[in-house]
């Protein structure tokens, strides 16, 4: 009975582990653009829901294949990503962060009453059955997995365009000091776009793993949305590292409470966590304590 | 009243009084008209559904002119939607499992809230999380208290929502149930005017120019002598009670709630920018916000019916965007810095 | 090379930088000298595009600055090295140095001018992979004169490259700016140490309350009674 057992909290934690990746690279996309830009997308769980629905429309409906349904999903949202920059962040980039935030969160209901609009507020699935595949006593879903590895290769990209680039460095140095970017000759309102470009291009690629394990519907975002900005905190807003890592750990607190109880509790123990964790490391769990 | 100071000139400030006083007279007449007038067509009850409106402004401008009391401070909560959710949820369900009438029900959702308004902002500002920070652990508490809802749907109904159980027939002051909509409309009004009366008091107290000083410099604030933590516990709490009662009313009046009406992110959102949209920094401003976004929801839902689900929120949405980008200080008070403008100049 | 003309500059309501004129010829090392808040740092911050010009005109090698976006100045080769240094404090000194060949025409050359730079300040090639931030002051002024030196510049501005180091650095840094003039950059510089300063510069103005009292080559500027009172103690 107890061996069992653990194989079945084996298997939970293996899938927190698989969720977690996925988690990341949501918060990944989010955190570049706080980074950079100092803007806290709310409405970035709605753009990943467009992604969703691009990757539908083309795949399901037009019979595009797979991946160029995805790229061009990809390509969608990054453009959505430059729109949201160039026409709501950047024309209030001097006016206090948190009107921002809530300009982002006017297109969150923008988005998702759009959607509604456009869409109604039917469930729709991609209809791919991918296999289950079975690991000695374990089953995991094909989907996950494959989920899991493109996450982990997205990463692995930016992680190299952010380090092997010069916009990617610029990336990286704006944050540490805004003013002097002018003196390297960096055009900072450049690399405002380009970060948004490459943060709307993220939400897509994690539209392109979400859907193939999730149904879209126009707020399906609301069901990821708080979970993102959560890691993001937990990380430490801007902390791509910090992020990565309370991604897997928040999701491994959901998975295993979703074992013990309902999935629902999983989440309640997760932003519980956040909350204590805050309490105690407000500047993320990567932060030296104050 | 007479020795209040007008800053902006006597004339306009009677004038103001005057207004002031025929709204409120007419607000509490209106229900006493004869609805059987043949004025609006076929004479029923044509004043049902403009006092439902009103009754549901009410109660949502009573809900925004609790958040602007912080808000307009800097304190940008998006957990406000827990706090309608506490409210709402606690009261119902001690009245459905537990038989307590809201009489009793209510001090306990209020003290719950309260409570939860302590536990998560007491660490908040001692060890001073604010800006994003503060907003999105509070969208947090929020999450929380949507997924506890639908975690406890064996309770609650989950996202299928949750009715008190009728008493009597349908007028019991035991059960705060009134199937006549002129006793709500007349309690909303109180509670809206109760509302007001709040943030009357706040504008006028010492504690809003410390709170102003808090949100321009935290640290020289507290060099001053400011008990910085204390100052902004104090205004949270009453602001959070004050949204778990909005909860309750709505509760009570809709006789049916479910997570996506009282509680989560969407109706935190709902909260901040109907007060952003009617003015965050003026009295009446979450009143006005709240009257342009029901009236606009219900005249779109009116001119266009339900064939374009979402129309009236993607218009909204749009304009939440314009206003913040073009008219930050909203709609009221926006005009108001007009009128200011015009009559200097 | 550089000409400034009746330059006006300032912040908001405050008025920083009144009709100031000044020129530094090519092959030149000019010192511009005064007390704290007399306008130096904004007349930095003024030619390479930090602030905006708000009457009278910069000229590199003939081209109005005007002409051109803040961040296209390095482009016309001037290099600023900021006050503080203003590293990028959790970036490799690699990355630094890579920051400082951004722009496009410095870009190709990024390895031949990252061999360069090492070659100039071994110490630097020592510490490429250690967090700019984590290293001491001096060793990061070096870092900061050979991020400016990366894009090739004709002009190198130094704002108070001795400010904030300890005595014995100071030295150094007065060494590592002798350095720079004997690779034959031309140097605009600012500095409150008014005695190193003018031993390594050929000529200075004396910047007071935001405009130009004096200039002169910097022996008469030594040897000048206005000079020695107010700043060397003397």
């Amino acid at each position: 009975m107890e061996q069992i057992f653990d194989i079945y909290l084996l298997e939970a934690l293996i899938n927190g582990l698989l969720f977690g990746g996925v988690l990341a690279l949501l918060s990944l996309g989010l955190n570049l653009i706080f980074g950079v830009i100092d803007v806290v997308w709310i409405c970035y769980a709605e753009i990943v829901m467009f992604g969703m629905y691009a990757i539908y429309w083309l795949h399901a409906v037009y019979g595009i294949p797979i991946v160029p349904a995805a790229l061009l999903a990809i390509a969608l949202t990054g453009a959505m990503g430059f729109l949201v920059h160039y026409l709501v962040i950047s024309p209030i980039l001097g006016s206090p962060p948190i009107n921002q935030l809530l300009a982002t969160g006017g297109l969150l209901f923008f988005l998702q009453s759009f959607a509604t609009l456009l869409w109604g507020i039917e469930f729709r699935n991609l209809g791919l059955r991918l296999p289950v595949l079975q690991w000695g006593e374990l089953y995991f879903s094909y989907a996950r997995l494959l989920a899991f590895g493109i996450a982990v290769i997205g990463m692995i990209a930016i992680y190299l365009f952010l380090t092997r680039t010069y916009i990617g460095t610029a990336i990286r140095a704006i944050s540490q000091d805004r003013e002097i970017m002018t003196l390297m000759g960096v055009d900072s309102r450049r690399v405002y776009l380009v970060t948004s470009v490459v943060g709307g291009s993220l939400a897509g690629l994690a539209a392109c793993l979400l859907v193939l394990q999730y149904d879209v519907h126009p707020f399906v975002g609301l069901s990821f949305g708080p979970i993102t900005f959560v890691i993001c905190v937990l990380g430490g807003l801007g902390n791509m590292i910090g992020g990565f890592i309370a991604a897997f750990i928040l999701s491994e607190i959901i998975s295993i409470g979703g074992f013990y109880a309902e999935l629902e509790w999983g989440y309640v123990l997760a932003f519980a966590v956040f909350i204590v964790v805050m309490f105690i490391r407000p500047e993320g769990i990567l932060s030296k304590k104050s | 009243m007479t020795s209040v100071t007008l800053v902006n000139g006597s004339k306009w400030g009677e004038r103001r009084y005057l207004a002031g006083a025929i709204v409120a007279l007419v607000l509490i007449v209106l229900p006493t008209l004869n609805r059987e007038l043949p004025v609006f067509g076929t004479g029923a009850d044509w004043l049902a559904y403009p006092m439902h409106i009103m009754v549901l402004i009410m109660i949502w401008s009573l809900a925004y002119t609790s958040w602007s009391l912080m808000g307009r401070f800097g304190l940008v909560s998006l957990g406000h939607g827990a706090f309608m959710g506490i409210g709402a949820y606690g009261t119902a369900l001690l009245w459905n499992y537990a038989g307590l009438t809201p009489w009793i029900g209510i001090p306990i959702s209020l003290a719950l809230v309260a409570a939860v308004a302590f536990i998560v902002g007491y660490p908040c500002f001692r060890f001073r999380i604010v800006g994003h920070y503060f907003a999105l652990v509070t969208l947090a508490l929020s999450e929380i208290v949507r997924q506890v809802i639908m975690a406890t749907r064996d309770y609650t109904g989950g996202s299928l929502g949750f009715t008190p159980t009728p008493y009597g027939d349908g007028f019991s002051l035991y059960a705060l149930q009134f199937s006549d909509r002129t006793v709500f409309y007349y309690v909303a009004l109180a509670s809206w005017a109760f509302g007001l009366w709040i943030w009357w008091r706040v504008d006028r107290s010492m504690d809003r120019f410390a709170l102003e000083a808090i949100s321009e410099d935290e640290d020289a604030s507290a060099a001053a002598g400011i008990w910085v933590t204390r100052e902004k516990l104090k205004i949270t709490i009453l602001s959070a009670v004050m949204t778990g009662f909005a909860g309750i009313l709505y509760m009570q009046y809709q006789q049916f709630i479910s997570p996506d009406t009282v509680s989560g992110i969407a109706i935190s959102l709902q909260i901040v920018f109907a007060v952003v949209a009617g003015g965050i920094y003026v009295m009446f401003g979450p009143t006005v916000g709240a009257i342009i976004t029901i009236l606009l929801a219900e005249s779109l839902r009116v001119a266009i019916g339900v064939s374009m689900v979402g129309l009236d929120t993607t218009i909204y949405g749009i304009l939440l965007v314009l206003f913040i980008i073009f008219l930050p200080k909203g709609v009221l008070g926006g005009i108001l810095d007009w009128l200011s403008r015009r009559k200097a100049g | 090379m550089l000409d400034v003309q009746n330059a006006n500059a300032g912040y908001d309501t405050f008025q920083a930088l009144f009709d100031v004129s000044l020129e530094v010829n090519a092959g030149e090392a000019v010192a511009v000298i005064g007390p704290n808040g007399a306008g130096k740092t904004t007349l930095m911050r003024m030619i390479s595009g930090l602030i905006p010009i708000r009457a009278g005109e910069i000229r590199m090698e003939g081209r109005s600055l005007s002409e051109v976006r803040p961040h296209e100045i390095v482009e016309l080769g001037i290099a600023h090295v900021p006050e503080n240094r203003r590293l990028f404090p959790r970036m490799t000194v690699e990355d630094n140095l890579r920051m400082g060949a951004f722009t496009k025409t410095a870009r190709p050359q990024f390895r031949e001018r990252l061999d360069y730079i090492y070659e100039l300040f071994p110490r630097m090639k020592e510490r490429r992979l250690q967090y700019a931030g984590t290293m001491s002051g001096g060793e990061q002024q070096m870092c900061a004169i050979g991020r400016a030196l990366m894009s090739k510049p004709k002009l190198l501005l130094m704002d108070e490259p001795s400010a904030g180091l300890a005595p014995v650095i100071v030295q150094q840094v007065f060494d590592l700016v002798r350095r720079i003039r004997q690779e034959g950059y031309t140097v605009l510089i600012v500095e409150q140490n008014v005695q190193q300063v003018l031993q390594v510069v050929d000529r200075a103005y004396l910047l007071e309350a935001g405009s130009l009292q004096t200039s002169g080559t910097a022996e008469e500027l030594l040897a000048s009674d206005q000079v020695r009172e107010a700043y060397m103690g003397l």
